[in-house]
């Protein structure tokens, strides 16, 4: 890894999870938010978002952010991204929480020097594609959840303008996504960004009377609102209900993960609980559900992505509450709005390191998927097969520093590509936070663990070495030839304090 | 083994290759084209297994078109002789 790179400037190399928290402050000192002021009575609300934006004084070089709760139907990002461009502004560097396969129709800018740089938890589609054969100028930054709230505070991440979805406004900029035609729940990625832009504006199809409630963001950090006809497609944001998996394989991989998680020592009276909203990793919660109430344990909290799967758990008693960062379907927003007990957080609270303590620290167990993971633990959630971009950091390596009990699910291999291997493409999450590694294929406790490998072994449940189940994958497979890179940088992945645990290449075509 | 009608076996299904025969003229050699999901990862592994199955069955001249959807080595022999099997008019079985 170089010391220094054009575009992002020094990297600290990653040296272990603590090093840096350890300390307990953070050295980098912290930016001020802006501070603004208003005339009584004066009128934040703009004809259109072209309207707005142009009120905001967009310049060359400006960094703008946005959020990622429309997840799959999101359109605001392009529509923002095409006025900006139609205005002549160049060299946008583009902080999103994440960007997923509806922004691909942003392609276009980053060829044209709309876009130079990116910030983002996840990188998707044709972006991804794109990046990782090195369209853009500047290296793109892979952060946590909770590593972004870091950035922003740091001024590494410095957000001129923010453009904040909200399925519902009131003329002032009380904002939420938990009610309203496109309610798509939490907006606990946006709280950051409504502090700290030096503008905002936010954008929703639905203007209610003054006051909205709840207040997700609140009217003292807004400068404009703008109503809209739309802000995407409502079937993708406000649509359904996340499924159960019923991929044999993931629920067999989900029941050995409960069968685990039953005997590992951590599920007690007043656990919480994570899980991710991937096959496997979210069908462990149907388990856990069963066995919560054949042994009557009551949990404590349910925190995270959340889905209506989170909720049913919630009304039916067996967790007190949930905290909600992010919402993953918006059967969700109704919880949201109507129990007290269902409450929204912003990232900060959710997952920043640097703080007195986020929630991720108080996690009991958390289930995290992986699309690669290596013989240390190390998890790659970033890059796919080909070297691309294709997949998120998002709360992964957050949450698996906090939790008491972080199990990774996967398949041991996908088609014909190990998962289970040496050597990851791209670190994002490292070894030492994973405890346990569960595939259909074996169970392998991280050896560090020696206290949950022996409860594991009294009930019975037999572990595997993680080498030996590597070498087992590859003589079902063969041995996959490394994906072909060039020496040059792409992108970096920063973990959750800032310092650097992994750079990605520009792959060879 | 001599081939003797154009044949297939297996599918486009997600690690499932499909195996397409068609006899050649003598001394055309083996015209192979292969399309993988993994070309890049197992490529070279695809190409001596599909002439090694061919140097088996004794087969040097033959078109084949194979599209891989991730097979594992098991299935690509398995697709393979039941291909050549076919073409050949030599296969037993329920399907005959």
């Amino acid at each position: 890894m170089p010391s220094e790179l054009i575009g992002i400037g020094k990297l600290e190399p990653f040296e272990g999870a603590f090093t840096k928290l350890k300390k307990g402050w953070m050295e980098e000192e912290t930016v001020p938010p802006p501070v603004k002021a208003k005339m009584p009575h004066s009128n934040k609300v703009c004809d259109s978002l072209r309207d707005a934006i142009i009120r905001s004084n967009p310049k060359d070089g400006m960094t703008v952010s946005f959020h990622h709760h429309l997840r799959g139907g999101d359109n605001l990002v392009f529509e923002a991204i095409k006025i900006l461009a139609e205005l002549g502004i160049k060299d946008i560097t583009l902080a999103a929480s994440s960007l997923t396969t509806a922004h691909d129709p942003i392609l276009p800018y980053f060829k044209d020097g709309t876009i130079t740089q990116i910030y983002a938890s996840g990188i998707r589609g044709e972006l991804g594609k794109a990046l990782a054969q090195g369209v853009m100028p500047k290296p793109f930054v892979i952060h946590s959840h909770g590593g972004r709230v870091r950035s922003v505070h740091t001024g590494k991440i410095k957000i001129d303008l923010a453009i904040l979805a909200a399925s519902s406004s009131d003329i002032e900029g009380n904002a939420t996504g938990a009610h309203g035609p496109s309610a798509f729940g939490s907006m606990g990625y946006a709280a950051i960004d409504s502090w700290y832009a030096k503008q905002v504006i936010v954008v929703t199809d639905n203007i209610v009377d003054y006051p909205c409630v709840p207040q997700s963001v609140t009217q003292n950090y807004i400068d404009y609102v703008v109503k809209v006809d739309s802000i995407g497609d409502p079937s993708k944001i406000a649509g359904g209900t996340t499924r159960i998996t019923k991929a044999p394989m993931d629920l067999q991989i989900a029941r050995l993960a409960a069968q685990v998680i039953e005997h590992s020592g951590e599920l007690e009276d007043g656990f919480s609980f994570q899980v991710g909203a991937g096959g496997a990793s979210l069908a462990v919660a149907k388990y856990i559900r069963k066995i919560m109430k054949q042994r009557t344990i009551k949990g404590s909290f349910i925190l995270g992505g959340v889905t209506s799967y989170g909720v049913d758990m919630l009304n039916e008693g067996l967790f007190r509450s949930i905290f909600d960062v992010q919402s993953f379907d918006a059967a969700v927003s109704t919880s949201l709005m109507d129990n007290p007990y269902h409450i929204e957080i912003p990232a900060g609270l959710y997952a920043n390191p640097f703080n007195c303590g986020c929630m991720t620290n108080k996690l009991d167990i958390v289930v995290l998927g992986a699309l690669e993971i290596d013989t240390n633990f190390n998890v790659n959630v970033i890059t796919g097969s080909e070297g691309y971009v294709r997949g998120a950091s998002g709360g992964h390596s957050d949450t698996a520093s906090g939790a008491n009990l972080t199990v990774v699910v996967c398949p041991s291999f996908r088609g014909r590509i190990p998962i289970v291997k040496e050597k990851v493409h791209t670190i994002v999450t490292p070894g030492e936070s994973i405890d346990v590694l569960v595939t259909e294929r074996g169970i392998c406790v991280n050896p560090q663990r020696k206290e949950l490998k022996q409860n594991l072994e009294k009930a019975g449940i037999v572990t595997k070495d993680i080498v030996d189940l590597a070498k087992e994958v590859e003589l079902i497979t063969g041995k996959a030839k490394p994906i072909e890179i060039l020496d040059r940088i792409v992108g970096v992945v920063e973990y959750r304090d800032g310092t650097v645990i992994d750079v990605i290449h520009q792959v060879k075509e | 083994m001599k081939l003797i009608t154009k044949a297939q076996a297996g599918s486009f299904e997600s690690s499932d290759v499909l195996i397409m025969v068609e006899p050649v003229v003598e001394g055309a050699g083996r015209i192979i084209e292969l399309k993988s999901i993994v070309m890049q990862q197992f490529g070279d592994d695809l190409l001596k297994q599909i002439n090694d199955g061919l140097d088996f069955y004794e087969i040097n001249d033959v078109r084949l078109i194979i599209n891989d959807k991730g097979a594992l080595p098991p299935t690509i022999s398995a697709r393979l002789e039941t291909a050549l099997k076919r073409a050949a008019q030599l296969q037993t079985g329920t399907l005959k």
